[in-house]
């Protein structure tokens, strides 16, 4: 790095377009987020039509008392928690997998999984929905071809545990690649000699991932968790488009869900907002195993 | 026969060819929906090919809801997103990669942490800011795409800076030197020799500014209530009907919808993984 006097100032004017940005419209709302949690704000303070009063840690009082939001809470954890696991152990294993074939094979299941990567949540859901479907899907089709009983006209959204499991398929399907790949990456790293003294001294396939992959991986694979465990907390298309809003009777709420709903639809945007600032702090929380997990991986930041 | 020596490998590429066509299924099952007649596609036992290939899902798609306009708008959010949202991170990333500062550490943490923001829960706030922008704005408040270009270009900058720094970084101080040498100042070394060097990194790194624009749903159905400014996920619900949903229209749009982002991730694969690996590690 080549020092040069007036870095700082370089540096500020480099720097000052994408902080504009940043602070106008993530540090700005965030703010903004917090402020809104303490304040009575409905339909007539959103149109202007009633002053807004501050009522302290009101909302914070009512959602806590509230049973639906701990459901909701926890409903949400569960289901990321489901998406998690099996987008890495999906993801580990073909990763695996892809060390031991040829390029051929290899490139198709990577032109596949580019294929899943590549495709938009919207469009993911309506696919998966259309496979599913009671009447007309194919996996109904197939299932009662193969003389399953109930399964001709059987709706995978009316239930409330199909209905999630069918939309962690379809997240597990679109977010595997990233895993795949970025521990396939990892497992190229690893230097040959290793792996080839591992199998020198007769180690099988098994002991061979758990005691010499598995260790060295281990940093990659922690920042592949807290990644996953980002994206899955806050879904919300998926959940959305794929169980109608949130399901038969909100029964397939997940946060993110659940508090566009307080907003937007029941406009109470206070209590949208503390739902909001709850979920970031619990992100938030995440974020510091993730910087952990980075310096514990080497990784000098600056 | 040279598999049955190794008869281990066999079984694990037929298993991995099995899985790569399980894993594209549901995109075949996409594009052959789309293009199936509509009896075929309402048919009590679907077959897995179509004789009889029409356009015709894709030719009501784009006539009857008016899905071009749909799909035009979403191509100008997301393409103006990707402009700006390059200019904004290239210069981030040169200034954090290149110039020596203090407070540079602080910065990137902040920018890591900006990355783990449930962006969904701002929906909020964001609805009220783009209002009041609005009224001195009107291209950037409530119902005009604008709204949307501000929202993606906030939110995919943290990442397009940090892997964009990834690819700076390793462009060779030596460049820079000669450049100084040459008496190039460094407005000019930036943009006409950094800028043109780290161009396949800008490019892997706007893949995914485009994919953050372009999948966009939340922010789409929140900011927008007028038809001639919705943006292509929610032209696609449009198709979910109460009494028979028009799957085969479904599925065209997906098609229309998956289709841009599937060319420009395979032309950019490589790149986006490298990327990708060295964003990951930090």
């Amino acid at each position: 790095m080549t020092t040069r006097r007036g870095d700082a100032l370089a540096a500020i004017r480099y720097l000052a377009p994408a902080a504009l940005v940043l602070a106008g419209l993530l540090g700005y709302p965030i703010y903004q987020l917090v402020l809104i949690s303490f304040y009575d704000y409905g339909q007539e303070q959103a149109s202007g039509g009633a002053p807004l009063t501050f009522i302290g840690t009101e909302n914070y009082r009512r959602l806590f008392s509230d049973g639906q939001f701990w459901a909701v809470l926890g409903q949400t954890t569960a289901f990321a928690a489901v998406c998690v696991v099996g987008t890495l152990l999906v993801g580990g294993a073909l990763a695996v997998l892809a060390t031991r074939v040829r390029a051929v094979p290899r490139s198709l299941l990577f032109l596949a999984a580019l294929g899943a990567w590549a495709t938009p949540a919207v469009a993911g859901s309506t696919i998966w929905l259309f496979l599913f479907d009671a009447d007309l899907g194919l996996v109904n089709e197939v299932l009662s071809g193969l003389g399953i009983h109930g399964m001709s006209g059987y709706s995978w959204t009316y239930d409330r545990y199909m209905a999630f499991a069918l939309v962690a398929a379809e997240v597990i399907w679109c977010s595997f690649p990233f895993v795949m790949v970025t521990l396939y990456a990892g497992i190229r790293a690893i230097p040959a000699e290793v792996l080839e003294a591992a199998r020198l001294d007769g180690a099988s396939t098994w002991r061979t991932v758990r005691s010499v992959i598995l260790p060295l991986l281990r940093p990659l694979l922690a920042v592949a968790t807290i990644q996953s465990i980002i994206w899955d907390f806050k879904l919300f298309t998926q959940i959305y488009v794929m169980t109608g809003g949130g399901g038969v009777a909100g029964q397939n709420l997940v946060l993110n869900v659940y508090a566009y709903q307080q907003a937007f639809a029941a406009s109470d945007y206070g209590l949208g907002s503390a739902i909001g600032v709850v979920m970031t702090v619990l992100l938030l929380v995440v974020t510091l195993f993730y910087l952990r997990a980075l310096r514990r991986g080497g990784e000098e930041l600056a | 026969m040279r598999w049955l020596r190794r008869p281990g490998r066999a079984v694990a590429e037929v298993l991995t060819v099995v899985i790569a066509g399980v894993v594209a299924f549901p995109l075949y099952w996409m594009l052959l929906t789309a293009l199936k007649p509509e009896g075929e596609v309402l048919a009590a036992n679907p077959r897995p090919w179509t004789l009889a290939p029409t356009w015709e899902n894709f030719h009501r798609v784009l006539t009857v809801s008016g899905f071009g306009r749909f799909f035009l708008n979403s191509v100008i959010v997301a393409v103006v997103v990707v402009a700006l949202s390059l200019a904004l991170s290239f210069l981030a990333a040169v200034a954090l990669t290149r110039f020596r500062f203090r407070g540079r550490t602080v910065l990137l943490v902040m920018l890591l942490v900006a990355q783990m923001v449930p962006v969904e829960a701002l929906t909020i706030p964001l609805f009220f800011v783009m209002r009041v922008v609005g009224q001195t704005v009107p291209v950037l408040g409530l119902n005009h795409l604008g709204s949307l270009v501000l929202v993606h270009l906030a939110f995919s900058l943290p990442f397009a800076i940090w892997m964009l720094r990834g690819f700076v970084a390793a462009v060779p101080v030596e460049l820079e030197e000669a450049a100084a040498l040459d008496g190039a100042s460094r407005f000019r070394f930036t943009w006409q020799v950094l800028f043109p060097v780290v161009a396949p990194g800008l490019v892997a790194t706007s893949v995914l500014s485009f994919m953050h624009a372009w999948n966009d749903f939340l922010f789409a159905k929140t900011f927008v209530t007028v038809e001639e400014v919705q943006t292509l996920p929610l032209a696609i619900l449009v198709f979910f009907k109460p009494d028979q949903n028009d799957w085969g229209a479904i599925m065209a749009g997906s098609t229309l919808m998956t289709v841009p982002v599937l060319v420009f991730f395979v032309l950019v694969q490589r790149r986006l993984v490298s990327g990708l690996a060295g964003a990951v590690k930090g």
